[in-house]
């Protein structure tokens, strides 16, 4: 693989395969956050969990606001925090697991609370709650839609970044992504999986993501 | 070895890691480090931010964090000029994470899945020291040279912990730079270098029995002056 590419978002090609498991979470909202989100999970699902991010940075990158941003990084935060909070209630967990599920469930509600008020000090009207469903039963059930959602947090803000104009939003954002993929990286570990599947978390060119995101906005 | 079981060695051999691993001293250390002591600081930190209608200007920025973490640019400029300086900065670190590894895979004091997890990190923390000085050059620089290294290494139990100190150190660095950056694309692969590391972070935290995410729900920034001290013990030249 060659370095540079990596280095360069547009050229960088998707080596993940389609993550199935997206298109089973189902989001139930009349916001155009919660419709984006439906979008994104939808196109993670036939095309990687990568394909999030940069349908996010697509999403907003004319003319949107931070506002926007934050309000998809809202409507994300809240699908996490509702997943742990369910999967504690359903997924039968024990242990260090268990432990992990509560402090990792937490620390999405913390980022909820803090892009709120966020959202509120730029003058921006916070994103409602979507409601979600999530198929999860047993502790590989968790496992699986757990690694799937938090590497696609990573991929969502990482693929949002860019596009922030804010320097203070920017600088939150990434206090935010770094306790994602920390929360990925040992969310992997339990599941036997490697923390860090490639040296760069990755992004799929823009071409690639406008087509597979057009006809699910068209639905 | 496959990928699975490489990642279930480090699980499994947490256990026998944290039993060596009691001393919060390093921890402390730190923490006093990054500047940070826990979530509800890291929270502060967040609507500090966050929380104004400024959104257009950098310096604002750093004016209303430097109290605590001083995410300037003033200690990249040793490296150069702006982004280039920060990628520089970012190189020397790669290389010194890809020197750690390497000699701790050398030092014939890792034994088998701690031995193939250091080597895995080291070859991530290669591709990007590659990428970078491929990004210096490609923005008209010239690549940071690479310093010499010296690390202490002991036993298995303490180059982890180091390990550990190290991977969280270097995400906190890139998290510190990130508002600094200028170019678009630089910031992308900053970004997806940043979360690598705060994987790798995290990974090692398993390890060594330590909270995955010690600065909790709200990553701590450090600093190049704070960064660039910590690591001076282990630059020869």
């Amino acid at each position: 693989m060659q370095r540079k590419d990596n280095m360069n978002p547009e050229m960088t090609s998707n080596s993940q395969l389609a993550d199935p498991v997206l298109a089973t979470v189902e989001v139930e909202g009349l916001t155009r956050s919660s419709f984006i989100l439906k979008s994104a999970l939808a196109a993670g699902s036939v095309y990687g969990a990568s394909t999030v991010a940069p349908f996010v940075g697509q999403a907003f990158a004319k003319g949107q606001s931070d506002v926007d941003i934050l309000n998809f990084a809202l409507t994300l935060e809240y699908l996490e925090a509702d997943f742990y909070a369910k999967a504690l209630k359903k997924a039968g967990l024990g242990g260090e697991l268990k432990k992990l599920a509560q402090q990792f469930g937490d620390a999405e509600q913390q980022h909820v609370d803090a892009l709120t008020a966020t959202v509120k000090d730029l003058g921006g009207t916070p994103a409602t709650k979507p409601r979600f469903s999530f198929p999860i039963s047993d502790r590989a059930s968790f496992l699986k839609l757990a690694t799937t959602l938090e590497d696609t947090g990573v991929s969502a803000y990482n693929g949002a970044g860019p596009s922030i104009k804010s320097a203070k939003v920017l600088a939150a954002a990434g206090s935010i992504v770094q306790v994602e993929a920390r929360h990925a990286a040992a969310i992997r570990l339990q599941a036997n999986k490697q923390p860090s599947p490639n040296a760069f978390d990755k992004t799929l060119s823009k071409q690639k993501v406008l087509a597979a995101v057009k006809p699910l906005i068209k639905a | 070895m496959s990928n699975s079981d490489e990642a279930d060695m480090v699980h499994k051999e947490t256990p026998a890691v944290e039993a060596l691993v009691r001393d919060e001293s390093s921890r402390k250390r730190f923490f006093a480090m990054v500047g940070g002591a826990g979530a509800a600081g890291a929270f502060g930190i967040f609507l500090a931010a966050c929380g104004g209608n400024d959104n257009k200007d950098k310096t604002a920025t750093q004016s209303q964090t430097q109290t605590r973490t001083q995410p300037t640019s003033s200690g990249t400029s040793q490296f150069g000029q702006g982004d280039l300086g920060i990628l520089n900065y970012a190189l020397t670190l790669e290389y010194l994470e890809a020197d750690f590894y390497r000699k701790a895979a050398a030092s014939g004091m890792l034994k088998g899945k701690a031995l193939d997890v250091a080597k895995r990190f080291g070859e991530e923390e290669q591709q990007h020291v590659d990428a970078l000085r491929a990004t210096v050059k490609q923005l008209g620089g010239t690549p940071a040279s690479k310093p010499k290294s010296k690390f202490p290494l002991t036993d298995q139990s303490s180059i982890l912990t180091l390990a550990a100190t190290v991977e969280n150190l270097g995400a906190a660095a890139y998290l510190g730079q990130a508002a600094n950056i200028k170019n678009k694309q630089v910031l992308a692969a900053a970004l997806s270098i940043h979360t690598v590391e705060g994987r790798h972070a995290a990974a090692l935290n398993t390890v060594i029995g330590k909270n995955v995410t010690p600065d909790g729900a709200f990553a701590e920034p450090a600093s190049a002056d704070e960064v660039l001290k910590q690591v001076k013990p282990f630059i020869v030249s």
